[in-house]
């Protein structure tokens, strides 16, 4: 449990740094990989249930297979390869991340006195994937790693619920499993449409809409 | 209880017959009469069981079954409205993208989206389990993105991304707040709904129980428009279809807020939760007012300032439950005006697009000459809207107001009246300009926006919403008092 964890958060420190669109497409597939095991090395091998494994095979088969795949096809057609000048360099994207890790420690052996947490490492993990899931979306340019930043913070929800030990039935389970997908599903078929309309997937060059008057907007892109 | 799962499955099953339905004559009559036995099943649902139905997953209590009729109505009323609205835009042929085929007729996408639509409300309408509620507003977001992507322009995909990835991060947040509920729960706990906890409510850990609050309120809050999570709200609501835009509105809006009701519904019985989740409500309410009242001074774009309107009265609502007292009941009622109102504005809205082809402000004049049906109730609507009397939305209101005074919060009082004043201001200039004076130097065929479906829901809305103003019937009171003494509040 705890150096899958461990791994998880290794490979969000990874999407942070990374430029490489593919890479970063192949690391969260790899997480859903990781997410998917995790379930059942919690529930340790004499309890294994029906339930458990199809949840974990589900689990796997959307978010490492189906998910990456449609985003690399996403990728391929429009011909973008890198996330190119996002508002926080890659470096320092890192270094928050290493900042974001210890704020997830330290909130997490906050709560320790409060309640019974079975496995603190895991929570930790769980908050660094939603920190670090937060930052990609509101420091990255492209539609795609948002989405990617979106999949890594639901990784990290998903993450968080299990380490809390807050177990639904598995009806609920798979809901949240088809809902969290059929959202990426939908985001993955918007990328075509942007890059379609827009040419680019730039979505900090999305101005058609807006309250600012035109010379607030000039203003606006000086503060950029 | 069959009826529940049947309101959910439904338009579920219908909405993918009409994604193969070619002929467009029988799709709008297949969204018609989904909409019509949908909404007759639920007043059977409601007469039937109310108050009595506690199930594990599904349930009917005073607090759902106003907003599940809500729903149905308005519902109906945009697919009435939906049969002309369609036919006066030109199809699109959706293009099939790298191996992933969409349907070549994008309004067989809208009937389809509208019932799934249709479906996703009332699950998370009617969904008891915390989970399962999360799921159902989730499912709400999935099913109308498509929607608001209608028109397949810029404007409205940057419209539709915005909205799928704010809601989706908000949603996603509220799930986080799933959990720590959990983990507020002890194993005294048989049903993880709000009544269950409600019933061990000495047990709940009270450091968690505000934990979760928080994230319900920012999560669902982002999906309900307050401030300062609404960023997406206008934006969405202006580039959907104006059918689209009644639901998204006037029914959404509410799902969103029902989510937040419901972990109130447990704050409020446990005495050390209750003030805290009350504060939060009053100062996001407040918030929310403010933003909007700024933002409708010297909007633009009249479908924007219907949607910052929107803002304005979820920051009412909210304001409403964190008073507490009777203000809960008058926040129920207030949703119940404000829906009606908001749908016939939003719906009207459309007819005036239709003759005008502009959303702006200063390029429609004189509605009153051109379009004379159109431009009575626009005004109509804005006195409703704007809670002058007799409208029912002027009475509660009033009585949060009434309770603001009463329980002494003076600042609270001051700055909801102010914020109040400052929308009315911003409604009123460009209502004004919109439907007095000349007609524009261009001749407009007014004709286009006036026939009888485009106008028959906004008249029917706008009546109810004046009758309730007049006289408020007694099962409809009855409902509102029961919400309100579920949240911990009184009758009105």
């Amino acid at each position: 449990m705890n150096s899958i964890a461990a791994l998880l958060a290794i490979t969000c420190l990874f999407l942070l740094g990374s430029s490489r669109l593919l890479v970063s497409i192949r690391m969260v597939a790899f997480q859903g990989v990781l997410l998917g095991i995790m379930p059942l090395l919690a529930a340790g091998p004499h309890h294994l249930g029906v339930a458990a494994v199809v949840l974990s095979l589900t689990n796997i088969g959307l978010k490492s297979i189906l998910l990456p795949w449609l985003l690399r096809t996403a990728l391929f057609s429009s011909g973008t390869r890198r996330e190119i000048e996002p508002f926080v360099g890659f470096g320092t994207s890192i270094m928050s991340g290493v900042f974001l890790l210890a704020v997830s420690g330290y909130i997490v052996k906050r709560l320790e006195t409060t309640a019974q947490i079975s496995s603190s490492i895991t929570l930790i993990a769980g908050f660094f994937m939603v920190f670090a899931g937060l930052f990609l979306l509101i420091t990255r340019r492209k539609a795609l790693t948002q989405t990617l930043g979106f999949l890594v913070l639901e990784n990290g929800v998903f993450t968080t619920g299990l380490s809390l030990g807050s177990e639904f039935s598995v009806y609920v389970e798979l809901g949240i499993l088809l809902d969290v997908f059929v959202g990426i599903f939908l985001m993955g078929i918007m990328l075509f449409h942007i890059d379609k309309e827009f040419d680019h997937l730039d979505v900090d060059r999305f101005n058609e809409l807006s309250d600012l008057t035109v010379d607030l907007s000039e203003s606006e892109e000086v503060s950029e | 209880m069959t009826i529940a799962y049947a309101l959910i499955i439904l338009p579920v099953i219908t909405g993918i017959v009409s994604l193969f339905i070619n002929s467009e004559r029988v799709r709008s009559n297949l969204l018609l009469i989904v909409a019509f036995t949908h909404l007759f099943m639920s007043i059977m649902l409601c007469k039937g069981e109310a108050g009595e139905l506690n199930g594990v997953w599904l349930g009917l209590d005073s607090l759902n079954s106003m907003f599940l009729i809500i729903t149905c109505l308005l519902f109906t009323g945009s697919a009435i409205y939906s049969m002309v609205y369609l036919d006066k835009h030109p199809h699109f042929n959706g293009p099939a993208i790298a191996g992933l085929r969409m349907p070549a007729n994008s309004n067989a996408i809208f009937a389809a989206g509208m019932q799934f639509f249709l479906a996703a409300m009332s699950l998370s309408i009617l969904s008891m389990h915390f989970g399962l509620q999360w799921i159902g507003i989730e499912a709400t977001t999935l099913a109308s993105t498509p929607l608001i992507y209608y028109h397949r322009n810029k404007r409205s995909l940057e419209a539709a991304w915005k909205y799928m990835i704010l809601c989706s991060v908000g949603i996603a947040l509220a799930l986080m707040g799933v959990f720590f509920l959990a983990m507020a729960t002890s194993s005294h706990v048989q049903q993880f709904t709000s009544a269950g906890l409600v019933l061990f409510a000495g047990y709940l850990k009270v450091e968690w129980l505000k934990v979760a609050f928080i994230f319900f309120l920012v999560g669902y809050g982002t999906k309900m428009g307050l401030a300062p999570m609404h960023n997406w709200l206008p934006d969405a609501h202006s580039e959907a279809p104006s059918p689209v835009s009644a639901v998204l509105s006037g029914a959404l809006l509410n799902c969103a807020f029902l989510g937040i009701l419901r972990i109130y519904q447990v704050c409020a019985a446990v005495p050390a939760a209750a003030s805290f989740a009350s504060e939060m409500l009053i100062i996001f309410g407040l918030l929310s007012l403010a933003i909007s009242g700024i933002f409708i001074l010297r909007q633009p774009d009249y479908k924007r300032m219907l949607a910052y309107s929107s803002v304005e009265h979820m920051g009412i609502l909210a304001l409403g439950v964190g008073l507490g007292g009777s203000a809960i009941a008058a926040a129920m009622l207030h949703a119940a005006g404000h829906s009606l109102v908001k749908a016939s504005l939003f719906l009207l809205s459309g007819n005036i697009l239709a003759v005008y082809v502009s959303k702006k402000v200063e390029d429609i004049k004189g509605l009153l000459k051109t379009m004379p049906i159109t431009g009575v109730l626009w005004l109509t609507g804005f006195l409703a809207i704007t809670g002058t009397p007799p409208f029912t939305t002027f009475n509660s209101e009033f009585a949060i107001l009434r309770v603001a005074m009463q329980s002494r919060s003076w600042t609270v009082a001051v700055l909801y009246l102010l914020f109040l004043l400052l929308v009315f201001i911003g409604m009123l200039t460009s209502f004004m300009h919109m439907t007095l004076g000349k007609k524009g130097e261009t001749e407009v065929d007014g004709s286009a926006g006036e026939s009888i479906w485009q106008v028959f829901t906004p008249v029917v809305f706008l009546s109810a919403a004046l009758l309730l103003g007049v006289y408020l019937p007694d099962f409809m009171r009855a409902t509102i008092n029961g919400a309100a003494l579920l949240l911990g509040g009184k009758a009105l």
